[in-house]
């Protein structure tokens, strides 16, 4: 299910654990799963499960209660803003406007040829470079004022 | 540099540079000289933890517990595994003071984590770090190689006989896993719901064994102690308040950013650091601590010192440090239904008050907001906080109802006049242009 890369990192998650806690592992798994994927069905939900000895149920209320685990597929590029407060004080919500027009979405909508997902996030501890924007859950992208975000679509496209 | 200024800086001292994070430059720096030090000595562990009460170091997560204190709850005779936990999942709408100590001197935590591990009896670790900063969990596990590499981290470290193993491991976007008994259950590979206390992690934590839990910048701290004393870490903050703390100031100023200042440093030095606010508007209300903490109006946090007891004083808490400013532009309806939101979201929801209170407080102040809001909502937003409040696990549902009651106390007639008039009295464009975002409009 997954490529030999993929499992050789999974393998080196779980050698940080006590060798009969390979559970702790799952977090780390289901991402890499997903990194490879671009979103968690079922399936590797599952195969990860059995991958680390644990129930599959367990593997998928891990995989549904954190928010950057996605459930559905997405966009070749998963944009998340964060609008809570001390980023909206700095223009967070304004910068998903801009975005949804940009886009011609809404928060939770994929654009007709699958190039984005747009999603709104939660606080991700960076507040002084606000507005900020995450691409597919690693990059972070800071002081997003309207320029800049035009720059990041041109280069994303 | 996202630190941005700093008085008798501690934490953040010397970090010029690219490459300011690595283990040659922190050694430049003068680190690991205090874990060689006790290695060397074979320093007594009860020295230790007494020189960390002495520092009266407090926790710099949120709850500002006494970590010397916190240490000395690890039980000394039992025989097993025990661990020491670095909680780097900072979440706390508005701080942002774990990432750049991540960034800039991780080896300051690597070091304060093995020297807290020594100190308590444990040999292994994790470093819990938030989902969203990726990049500083790779930089994170970069400097856990180079230690490893040094010998300064891992099986018989520098010949001393005593073992520490220390990992990473990457949250994946659940604010409650700041919670440390949730970030446990976590790192066990489940869904981040706080556990029931007592017992508390000293005596039942990761896989049931002992475990203590400290922030990033409460280890970061921690080498600083111990290679100059407590008495000169106590002095440079004010009785009872040790040391020196970053603040990570956002919101409606010119320079957002972390400063590290010690603590007692009054108010207004902070925000003038922080370059005043935009504009040269005025400065309307200050959350001092975290989302968490209890708004404060301007005339009250100008007369405050940044310190635990000058804040908490004042009705508010320290917090994390993390402070959230608000000029004459802000909608407090608004702001208030944007954190209701966060809270309502973030609710892992085990305890019914937490779960349906949280979802009633931002309905309510949503309706409010938009126009909707009825004449008896303001009481009854008070009657949900009070049935929330110490009635849960965990303290979200309380994180979730202090921001409510004292955005309703202090910003009354701000909410009557949402109600009655069915708008905001700061006028839509006026928050507009406060963000910055449409420069034209400014």
């Amino acid at each position: 299910m997954l490529t030999k890369e993929s499992i050789q990192r999974i393998d080196r998650e779980i050698g940080k654990y006590p060798q009969d806690r390979k559970q702790s592992a799952v977090m780390a798994a289901l991402a890499i799963a997903q990194e490879e994927l671009g979103w968690l069905p079922s399936e590797a939900i599952e195969f990860v499960a059995n991958y680390l000895g644990m129930e599959p149920i367990a593997a998928y209320e891990v995989a549904s209660f954190y928010n950057m685990y996605d459930l559905k597929p997405v966009g070749k590029h998963k944009l998340t803003v964060c609008t809570n407060l001390p980023c909206m004080l700095s223009g967070g919500v304004d910068a998903g406007e801009y975005l949804k027009k940009k886009l011609g979405i809404d928060f939770n909508e994929t654009t007709p040829d699958g190039r984005f997902t747009l999603k709104e996030g939660e606080c991700m501890g960076a507040c002084g470079d606000a507005p900020v924007m995450l691409v597919n859950n690693r990059r972070m992208c800071s002081c997003m004022q309207p320029e800049q975000i035009d720059k990041l679509l041109a280069e994303l496209e | 540099m996202a630190i941005l200024g700093a008085i008798n800086p501690m934490l953040t001292v010397g970090l010029d540079g690219d490459n300011a994070w690595r283990l040659e430059d922190y050694v430049k720096r003068g680190g690991y000289s205090a874990l060689r030090k006790i290695l060397a000595e074979k320093t007594p562990t009860d020295q230790i933890i007494n020189e960390v009460k002495k520092s009266v170091l407090r926790g710099r997560g949120g709850a500002g517990f006494p970590t010397g204190l916190k240490w000395s709850f690890m039980p000394k005779y039992v025989p097993g595994d025990k661990y020491v936990i670095c909680n780097s999942d900072e979440g706390e709408p508005g701080t942002f003071k774990d990432r750049d100590i991540l960034r800039y001197n991780p080896h300051s935590v690597i070091e304060g984590m093995a020297i807290a591990a020594y100190a308590v009896g444990a040999a292994r670790g994790y470093n819990y770090i938030h989902g969203e900063i990726w990049e500083i969990y790779k930089r994170f596990e970069d400097a856990l190689d180079e230690a490893r590499a040094a010998g300064l981290i891992g099986k018989d470290i520098l010949g001393s006989g005593f073992d520490f193993e220390l990992f990473a491991h990457h949250g994946y976007g659940a604010y409650i896993c700041g919670e440390e008994s949730a970030l446990l259950d976590s790192i066990e590979g489940k869904k981040g719901q706080p556990r029931f206390k007592p017992p508390f992690p000293a005596s039942f934590g990761l896989y049931g064994r002992p475990t203590t839990v400290n922030n990033t910048e409460t280890f970061s701290a921690v080498p600083f102690i111990l290679n100059h004393g407590a008495d000169a870490y106590l002095e440079a903050g004010k009785p009872n308040n040790g040391g020196t703390k970053l603040f990570s100031v956002s919101g409606h100023v010119n320079r957002p950013g972390n400063y590290e200042i010690p603590l007692g440093t009054p108010f207004s030095t902070l925000l003038e650091m922080a370059g005043g606010i935009r504009g040269g508007r005025k400065l309307k209300a200050c959350i001092p601590g975290g989302s968490s903490a209890p708004v404060l109006p301007a005339q009250t946090i100008m007369d405050c010192t940044m310190d635990y007891d000058s804040i908490s004083k004042a009705g508010s808490m320290l917090g994390s440090g993390a402070v959230i400013i608000m000029d004459e532009t802000t909608c407090m309806v608004r702001a208030l239904e944007r954190l209701s939101y966060f809270y309502y979201e973030e609710s892992c929801g085990q305890c019914t008050p937490c779960r349906e209170g949280t979802s009633w407080l931002y309905k309510i102040v949503h309706r409010i907001e938009h126009g909707q809001g009825r004449t008896d909502d303001l009481d009854l937003l008070r009657s949900v906080t009070t049935n929330i409040m110490g009635r849960t696990i965990c303290a979200l549902g309380d994180a979730a109802s202090m921001p409510v009651q004292s955005f309703v106390k202090h910003f009354q007639d701000e909410f009557a006049y949402h109600i009655e008039h069915k708008k905001c009295l700061v006028p839509p464009e006026i928050q507009r242009a406060g963000s910055g975002f449409f420069k034209a409009t400014v």
